[in-house]
């Protein structure tokens, strides 16, 4: 291999990360506020019936759910992405534990899209490879739009069926 | 389908076949193993008020129904269970009820193994397992047939592999060849004398454990006061040996013998185990792969073709290194469940070691092999995490001590040593442990060792992992180190706290060794 080379797929490696689709934000947004009702309701009614005094549950409990609303997913967003090259499909997440996976397309085993309700409410999809690795067997990318998810799943698909012919 | 049909040998193959008939008197013997306890119970609790007569009135022809069931119940299954060896599968249908069919085609089969337990071993009968490449124990399997059987649908599915694989290309004449039994060198073999000794190494107290168990459990059933000293001096005065005037030398024979005894039981323990697993202990280099052969009681014999050997791992134990013993165990694709599975060389210098590694397509690391240590940052931090948890156990223990009045405890101040003992016992493991870690990588493999006094290494082959990982931690990010995970087929492999930009650096080097070849490619070997 080529100095040259090497350091093309060097950089490959650190490219800059494509951003999902904005909609996955509000998506999170929505799944944080379904997750806190239950807190909400049930601080309400603990209060309510006098079991805990005024505003001791309530307060903290709304300050989190704020947070995990409001400030979580626009985090959460913006930590994550993925690059896609022409032989490999990288996959960056988290705010503490930050991860950084590769997968070459000459080790994926099945592709899926999926769709939840709520994804298919915004429009996006989770796009999830299959490798026979113990570690790493399912790697997913939600979060883009349901069509760049249908086009990288054939563009994928397009890589095997050529490498293994 | 028309060559193989004239062939008077496979035309009458294709018939269907059940299973041997002795192996539904082995089911049979198995559910009535299981159904004695629940059996007694009920006995009892039915019969209890019942005088003799009464008993055997009713017991004759409850023990007759009992049996009767439960050689219903056996031979209905195995008289409608058939396989059929067919021109391009093997199927099997089953089921009294609800009928279930299953063909596994000759060419997903990888291979076949033949296993035997003690009590079909006694009646000629051996298990016979088709390995196909699926994941979990959701392979085909015959129980039981007989011994020669099973010797003969393992060498009808070679056969038929190679006639499959070689049809277009190869004479008839060579696929004859192929298909007898395959010459094999011998690439490890223990005697009774190797045996001997890596049951030494195999000490082991879990024996003592149980029995420590047992006479908990019969603690009900003796004598109170056996537990108390008061008892046996008083017993043993009566015969003028009272412990204290045993005298010196006396306290110290005694001391020694129970010392030299629970040695002899912790052998003991470890020599049974080896002998039983590793009894005739014989891995075979055939055509096909890797043949182990061991066993005592229960005789396994499995077979590892060399394309689904991931990588290796040698591992030791704090003694036997010393000794220069060490043990070899490939790394597989998942399907056959636990890890003893993979054993190829229990027990062996590391002489013997290397030509069985090179036969699976690996190696050992060559003397010029550029070892990495993990990041000092790394080893520090946790360093850190476990002096600042020591430190508040400290803390706690002397603000406890003092709260307490100080006549209750004798030197009880003295147990705030033992934190500070354990955080010097942890930094020091911490420390040697980072020293003795290592990992390098070279054109074709990945190495990772860790352990302080019981080192493991494992081996892979760059061309045959599957996916990488970089994960960071928040005190990692600040630190700069993180830990890299490989994808690898039938385990988990990663490198621990290693430097950030070392772990990228791995990872170009593991994607383009990757990228080259496609999954196809691998899995045909």
């Amino acid at each position: 291999m080529s100095d040259a080379k090497q350091i093309a797929e060097q950089t490959d490696g650190d490219a800059e990360l494509t951003q999902l689709h904005p909609n996955y934000k509000s998506a999170l947004r929505v799944k944080a506020i379904i997750w806190s009702l239950p807190f909400i309701v049930g601080a309400l009614v603990l209060e309510g019936i006098g079991a805990v005094p005024g505003g001791y549950l309530v307060i903290p409990i709304a300050i989190i759910a704020l947070l995990a609303i409001l400030r979580l997913p626009m985090r959460r967003y913006n930590a994550r992405g993925y690059n896609i090259s022409s032989d490999r499909l990288r996959v960056v997440r988290g705010i503490w534990w930050n991860s950084d996976t590769t997968v070459p397309f000459g080790r994926v085993q099945h592709i899926d899209v999926g769709q939840g309700p709520l994804a298919r409410f915004f429009g996006i999809a989770t796009l999830t490879l299959h490798t026979a690795g113990n570690y790493n067997s399912s790697v997913h990318l939600p979060g883009l739009g349901l069509e760049l998810a249908n086009e990288m799943r054939e563009e994928i698909r397009g890589h095997i069926k050529r490498e293994s012919a | 389908m028309n060559t193989a049909v004239s062939d008077p040998e496979i035309a009458e193959d294709s018939q269907a076949r059940r299973t041997d008939p002795k192996s539904f008197i082995l089911r049979g013997v198995k559910t009535l193993r299981q159904l004695l306890i629940p059996l007694a119970v009920a006995a009892f609790t039915i019969f209890e008020d019942m005088s003799f007569d009464e008993l055997a009135l009713f017991l004759v022809p409850g023990l007759a129904a009992v049996l009767g069931l439960v050689v219903l119940l056996n031979y209905l299954p195995w008289r409608r269970l058939t396989y059929t060896v067919a021109e391009q599968d093997i199927r099997v249908e089953s089921g009294v009820l609800s009928r279930a069919a299953r063909s596994v085609p000759y060419e997903r089969i990888q291979d076949v193994s033949l296993e035997q337990s003690l009590l079909p071993r006694l009646l000629g009968l051996v298990l016979v397992k088709f390995e196909t490449g699926s994941g979990g124990g959701d392979d085909l399997r015959l129980a039981y047939l007989s011994e020669a059987e099973g010797e003969r649908l393992r060498q009808l599915v070679r056969e038929r592999r190679a006639g499959q694989s070689a049809s277009q290309e190869q004479a008839e004449g060579a696929k004859r060849q192929d298909a007898s039994e395959p010459e094999a060198h011998t690439l490890f073999a223990m005697n009774a004398r190797r045996l001997f000794i890596f049951g030494t190494f195999e000490f082991s107290l879990a024996v003592i454990a149980v029995l420590g168990g047992v006479i908990q459990y019969l603690d009900n059933l003796v004598p109170e006061e056996m537990w108390e000293p008061s008892y046996w001096q008083s017993s043993l005065n009566e015969y003028g040996m009272g412990i204290a005037t045993m005298g010196a030398f006396a306290q110290t024979l005694s001391a020694l013998f129970g010392v030299i005894f629970v040695l002899l039981i912790g052998s003991a323990t470890g020599l049974i185990r080896t002998f039983l697993r590793d009894w005739g202990f014989l891995l075979e280099r055939t055509e096909r792969g890797f043949r182990r052969r061991r066993g005592l009681l229960t005789k396994t014999d499995v077979m590892m073709p060399v394309h689904r050997v991931q990588g290796i791992t040698i591992g030791t134990g704090w003694l036997r290194r010393r000794f220069g013993w060490h043990g070899l165990k490939f790394i597989s694709l998942a399907q056959d469940a636990g890890a003893s599975n993979h054993v190829v060389a229990p027990f062996a210098q590391l002489g013997e070691i290397a030509p069985i590694v090179s036969e699976a397509s690996l190696f050992m690391p060559p003397e010029d092999t550029r070892w990495h240590r993990p990041s000092p940052q790394h080893r520090n931090t946790y360093m850190a995490i476990g002096l600042a948890v020591m430190a508040m156990v400290v803390v706690a223990a002397t603000i406890a001590t003092s709260m307490i009045s100080s006549e209750k405890l004798d030197h009880a101040q003295w147990l705030v040593l033992i934190p500070i003992v354990s955080a010097g016992a942890l930094v020091a493991r911490l420390y040697y442990r980072w020293r003795f870690a290592r990992h390098a990588w070279d054109g074709q493999q990945v190495y990772v060792r860790t352990g302080w006094l019981a080192p493991k290494t494992v081996i892979v082959t760059r061309e045959k992992l599957h996916s990488v990982e970089i994960v960071q931690g928040p005190i990692g990010k600040r630190r700069g180190y993180a830990t890299l995970h490989l994808g690898l087929a039938g385990g988990r492999f990663n490198i621990d706290g290693i430097e950030l930009e070392h772990a990228k650096q791995l990872r170009e080097a593991v994607m383009t060794t990757i990228t080259k070849t496609d999954f196809s490619k691998l899995e045909r070997g």
